[in-house]
């Protein structure tokens, strides 16, 4: 045990440790689709050409962008993506 | 750890008296041809004279102390071939001198002193250091929390809790929960419902952390979880159910005064440690061992706030026959009852001045368990204030009594009882018309006293409306260890 805090589980320890994923959906029929620009140079571009694509399969796309990728996205985008979509897109590198 | 040195070997802290009296002796030591370590629990000037003498050794991490033992300081240890072979704590002159084999060692002086507690044994250290240097001889699976996480939203995210923040269980917080208990943290207690995981002591200690409980209420919780697990009580239908029930921990006998289980002032509310963190480390404990989650195989409609944690004590009166003896306790016995509850209903009689008019108000009010027109279906719970009961044992009248008086009270018109009678559709069968109906089944009113000990307030907890064999019974418990 490396880690400062170590905590004992209190649970019936029937699930494994490392906690899963979200259930990623079979199709994307009838979700909304959130596409984030982080605001980091050029992501708009990848994130255009995303967005044409999933528009051409009919998809709903809506797009977001943070003031700055140096930091958090506000309280108030997190709770209008979470709202407005099933899903988001995240470009979060150059 | 390395193997002890031969020799003598002093334990001491400078915050002790004793410790600084032999002080001057230590020289003594270091000349008398032995080889002489000291181990010195918080002041490097301690012994600091030795240095070159002497091995001093400065224990700031305990470590020292923890792994040779140390109780109280001064400790003497003779050490030959690696192994000891002889201990004395505290200055005995007599002692020191037959240990260190110096017959004139401090004729100077007082014969005896005793010594001080060691460092190792202060609250809040002996467990962190089984932790750091020991074994736990804990089974539970270990969680890193990251060092960028928050340690009270690690255990939100993990779903540990049931909204509120919760106390991070650390395996020094679980080793000293432990302490409350004299059972085996391994011990098998029951299988908790809905997914019938077996629940281990150590898993209850662990819940009680999170909860917030202290270490002596730690049997009160063991209890409280067995009569949870009892198949009479029915704690998958309680928590299964659409309905709003949830176990009420009733706390009875020595115990529940001892530590401080409130059955005055406010007694169903707020405020007091071991009322709020008993009932919500047996509610955690069903969540996290049980796999008993809200929206999952918890149903219900709208819940209660007692589902948080509902636990209180009987304040217990010489004239009135405490729950636990009714229920054929010894009065001095501590136990835990759990009734399946919804929530309060006020009942303000504040009027009444005989023992009559007040229990036709009682069971005025009783009718409305479930719905009036309802009858046998849940339980009820009835807690008398000091003020109502004052006007029973005034008047003489035993909870016996008050309990026959309303069961007779209780015997309803069937005619206005039965499924569409006074325009409303819910009622009894039509089978009851013409019959007196008995609201309550043989067994199904528990009557406790409890609350501050100005009003003239006494409340109802109705029961889940699946009482009785089919459903749930009250079970009670001896709390034990």
């Amino acid at each position: 045990m490396t880690a400062s805090l170590v905590l004992l589980d209190p649970t019936a320890e029937r699930q494994p440790l490392a906690r899963a994923l979200a259930a990623r959906p079979a199709t994307l029929a009838g979700l909304a689709v959130a596409v984030l620009d982080i605001s980091k140079a050029r992501g708009n571009v990848f994130l255009d050409r995303l967005s044409e694509l999933l528009a051409a399969q009919g998809v709903a796309v809506n797009r977001y962008r943070k003031p700055t990728f140096t930091r958090p996205a506000p309280t108030a985008l997190r709770q209008q993506i979470a709202a407005e979509n099933q899903l988001v897109i995240e470009g979060l590198a150059d | 750890m390395t193997p002890l040195p031969n020799g003598l070997i002093v334990v001491a802290k400078r915050a002790c008296p004793t410790c600084t009296l032999v002080e001057p002796l230590l020289h003594t030591l270091a000349h008398s041809g032995q080889p002489l370590t000291v181990v010195v629990q918080d002041d490097p000037a301690y012994a600091a004279g030795l240095a070159g003498l002497a091995d001093v050794r400065l224990d700031d991490t305990l470590e020292q102390s923890f792994r040779l033992g140390i109780e109280f300081v001064p400790t003497l240890i003779r050490v030959e071939g690696g192994v000891e072979v002889a201990r004395t704590h505290g200055w005995h002159r007599g002692d020191w001198q037959q240990i260190s084999g110096l017959p004139g060692l401090g004729q100077a002086l007082p014969e005896l002193r005793p010594g001080c507690g060691s460092r190792t044994l202060e609250p809040g250290i002996a467990e962190d250091l089984v932790v750091r240097f020991g074994h736990t001889g804990l089974a539970s699976r270990q969680i890193e929390v990251g060092d960028a996480e928050d340690a009270m939203e690690a255990c939100f995210d993990r779903g540990w809790t049931d909204g509120l923040p919760v106390v991070p269980p650390t395996p020094a917080r679980v080793l000293r929960m432990l302490q409350g208990t004299t059972r085996a943290p391994a011990e098998v207690i029951g299988l908790v419902p809905p997914d019938l995981a077996p629940c281990t002591v150590e898993k209850v200690a662990i819940n009680a952390v999170l909860a917030g409980c202290k270490p002596e209420y730690l049997p009160i919780v063991l209890a409280a979880v067995e009569a949870a697990l009892v198949d009479a009580f029915g704690m998958h239908g309680i928590l299964c159910t659409t309905m709003f029930a949830s176990p009420v921990v009733i706390v009875n006998g020595p115990l529940a005064r001892r530590v401080g289980v409130n059955s005055g002032v406010n007694a169903l509310g707020q405020g007091h440690r071991a009322n709020a963190s008993i009932g919500r480390a047996l509610q955690l404990v069903i969540r996290n061992v049980g796999g008993g989650r809200p929206g999952e195989v918890d149903r219900a409609t709208l819940g209660t706030p007692g589902k948080y944690s509902f636990c209180f004590a009987e304040a217990e009166d010489s004239a009135w026959l405490p729950l636990s003896v009714e229920r054929g306790f010894a009065r001095e016995a501590s136990t835990v009852t759990l009734f399946a509850g919804e929530g309060v209903q006020g009942v303000v009689d504040q009027k009444s001045r005989t023992p009559e008019s007040l229990a036709k108000s009682f069971a005025l009010c009783l009718r409305a368990v479930d719905h009036p027109k309802l009858a046998q279906a849940g339980d009820a719970l009835l807690v008398v204030s000091p003020d109502h009961c004052r006007v029973f044992i005034d008047a003489g009248w035993s909870k016996a009594r008050l309990l026959d008086e309303l069961t007779r009270l209780l015997l309803l018109p069937g005619d206005e009882m039965v499924a569409g009678a006074g325009g409303i559709a819910e009622g009894v069968p039509a089978a009851f018309a013409g019959k007196p109906v008995p609201k309550f089944r043989p067994g199904g009113l528990l009557i406790v006293r409890a609350g501050g000990s100005a009003g003239l307030f006494s409340a109802i907890i109705a029961g889940w409306a699946a009482s009785g064999p089919a459903g749930s019974t009250p079970v009670t418990k001896e709390i034990t260890a």
